[in-house]
């Protein structure tokens, strides 16, 4: 690990240390919050007991669905509009203004149309994500170097080669952007919204957790929430440092 | 290119590139009121009601006295957050953007903390500040100054060398330095990250009355919701996207002149 890895490492831990050290002290108070230790050891126990499987396999399924719909129908939506470029003026600033309109307020209407079951949460996990990659894909197409469009026209490539060998590496680095905020807003909308309402998930086994003031189970399910995201965005971050520094290397 | 299709393609330009540009934001607004009849006609009153019945019931809410309490509170828990997460953001991030190490050891951690569903800390954030505004403001903010910090941190890190060196060069004392190579040369990336800062401490704030609040438009969704009063759901909903879209909308105009003028 580079310098700059270990010091990232160390301030982090610093972090953690210093929350344990307030914690078990008192001058934070324990209704307010339990040690980070505390949390991983009420994870583990609830994890021993069994009773984390059934709620982690019903949110992770959820996110997984809300992730690979909005990615696939991202990417494709960001084609189309891609090639339409007087419907995207128009829609660009709708596109822009996406995020600040609550979705959970469409749940209600959704579980009247879909019934009381996954779907609704997938949809609006969904709906979270897909925006960002339609966005991500727009800005990729856009910044294809028009060099390489015209050395694809000199070599007489097809539209599907175009699209395989310069139009897919080029835009790469902006539609692994979109994969991950997709990631980050999947989780964040199929969290949310059975936070708000739902009768099943993490989400609501936190809400629940925090309306009975039962302290440890909320911070110990929040410690997974947030472990758990960590892991998977270091590891798409890992990944994609590595994708780029193939490409520098190889220029 | 020949003559003949020069003059075509200038023929085919309409007049007024701007006016035209009005008109296909109008067609599709236009086209997006019609998916929300079709979609009224296809699923009935109970689920959606159509577009004319919503802008009814708006008014109608807007006539009310008790309605605009609540609409003060969300402004002003929106203008607090918004406070906090544009100048402590943009603090920040010049900060870290000028600090070369401090912002490479900096910048996986806020994107990590930028992808975290918050809405999990939220229970945290009512324990340390208790019911009411200031819970709602902190969560706005914590939602916000993330993306804030994040542009101006690339902003100012990305500003060419070549222009510092200038003004070295051109012996600028650090004031002057600052008004005319720092500031406009940051400036376009600065208010791309503002304008996300907006559109997320919005929902953090609304995020945060729907739970756990008492007052504000998110606590009228949430109560609706309870309810099932569909029509107050889609009024407000509409309330809210208009209001986003035009702040948006401003900011993004704001954003394009910059970035055309750098």
């Amino acid at each position: 690990m580079s310098r700059v890895g270990w010091i990232r490492l160390a301030i982090v831990l610093g972090a953690v240390g210093l929350l344990e050290l307030l914690c078990q002290t008192g001058v934070i108070k324990t209704m307010t919050m339990i040690p980070p230790s505390r949390m991983a050891v009420e994870l583990w126990k609830m994890a021993e007991s069994g009773k984390l499987g059934a709620p982690v396999a019903k949110t992770l399924s959820n996110v997984l669905a809300a992730f690979v719909l909005s990615v696939a129908l991202g990417f494709i939506a960001g084609l189309l509009i891609h090639s339409l470029p007087r419907f995207r003026r128009a829609l660009d600033p709708l596109l822009a203004s996406y995020y600040a309109v609550p979705f959970f307020v469409f749940y209600p209407v959704l579980i009247v149309i879909f019934g009381m079951s996954d779907l609704p949460i997938i949809i609006i996990g969904f709906l979270f994500g897909v925006v960002a990659m339609i966005i991500n894909t727009l800005n990729g197409l856009d910044r294809i170097p028009p060099v390489l469009l015209k050395v694809g026209r000199m070599n007489r490539m097809g539209s599907l080669q175009t699209a395989l060998l310069i139009k897919l590496p080029s835009a790469a680095p902006y539609l692994f952007t979109g994969v991950k905020l997709a990631v980050a807003y999947s989780f964040i909308g199929v969290i949310a919204s059975e936070f708000i309402l739902s009768g099943a998930g993490i989400g609501y086994d936190i809400a629940y957790a925090y309306n009975n003031f039962d302290n440890r189970t909320m911070y110990a399910l929040m410690l997974f929430i947030l472990t758990t995201v960590t892991a998977v965005n270091m590891a798409l971050y890992i990944w994609e440092q590595r994708m780029l520094k193939r490409r520098m290397g190889g220029r | 290119m020949s003559a003949s299709a020069v003059d075509k393609a200038a023929a085919a330009k309409p007049a007024n590139p701007a006016l035209r540009r009005w008109m296909d934001f109008i067609l599709l607004i236009a086209g997006l009121v019609g998916v929300w009849y079709g979609l009224h006609l296809w699923a009935g009153d109970v689920a959606l009601t159509s577009p004319y019945a919503t802008v009814a019931k708006l008014i109608q809410l807007m006539g009310q006295a008790w309605f605009w309490p609540h609409v003060g509170e969300t402004l002003l828990a929106l203008f607090y957050s918004l406070l906090i997460a544009s100048v402590g953001g943009l603090g920040l991030g010049t900060l870290l953007g000028i600090h070369r190490l401090s912002g490479q050891i900096a910048e996986p951690i806020l994107v990590a903390l930028y992808a975290l569903p918050k809405i999990t800390l939220y229970p945290l954030i009512l324990l340390i500040f208790g019911l009411g505004l200031s819970a709602k403001v902190a969560f706005g903010a914590i939602h916000g100054i993330i993306p804030v910090t994040i542009f101006a941190l690339n902003a100012v890190r990305n500003i060419k060398p070549v222009y510092l060196k200038t003004a070295r060069v051109m012996r600028l004392t650090p004031l002057q330095a600052m008004r005319t190579v720092w500031v406009p040369a940051a400036l376009p990336e600065i208010v791309s990250g503002q304008r996300i800062g907006f559109a997320l401490t919005l929902l953090g704030v609304l995020l945060g009355e729907m739970f756990a609040s008492q007052q504000g438009l998110g606590f009228l969704i949430i109560n609706a919701i309870g309810l099932n009063d569909v029509p107050t759901i889609m009024a407000l909903a509409l309330l809210l996207a208009l209001f986003a879209v035009t702040v948006s909308s401003l900011l993004l105009a704001l954003d394009r002149k910059l970035h055309a003028r750098s």
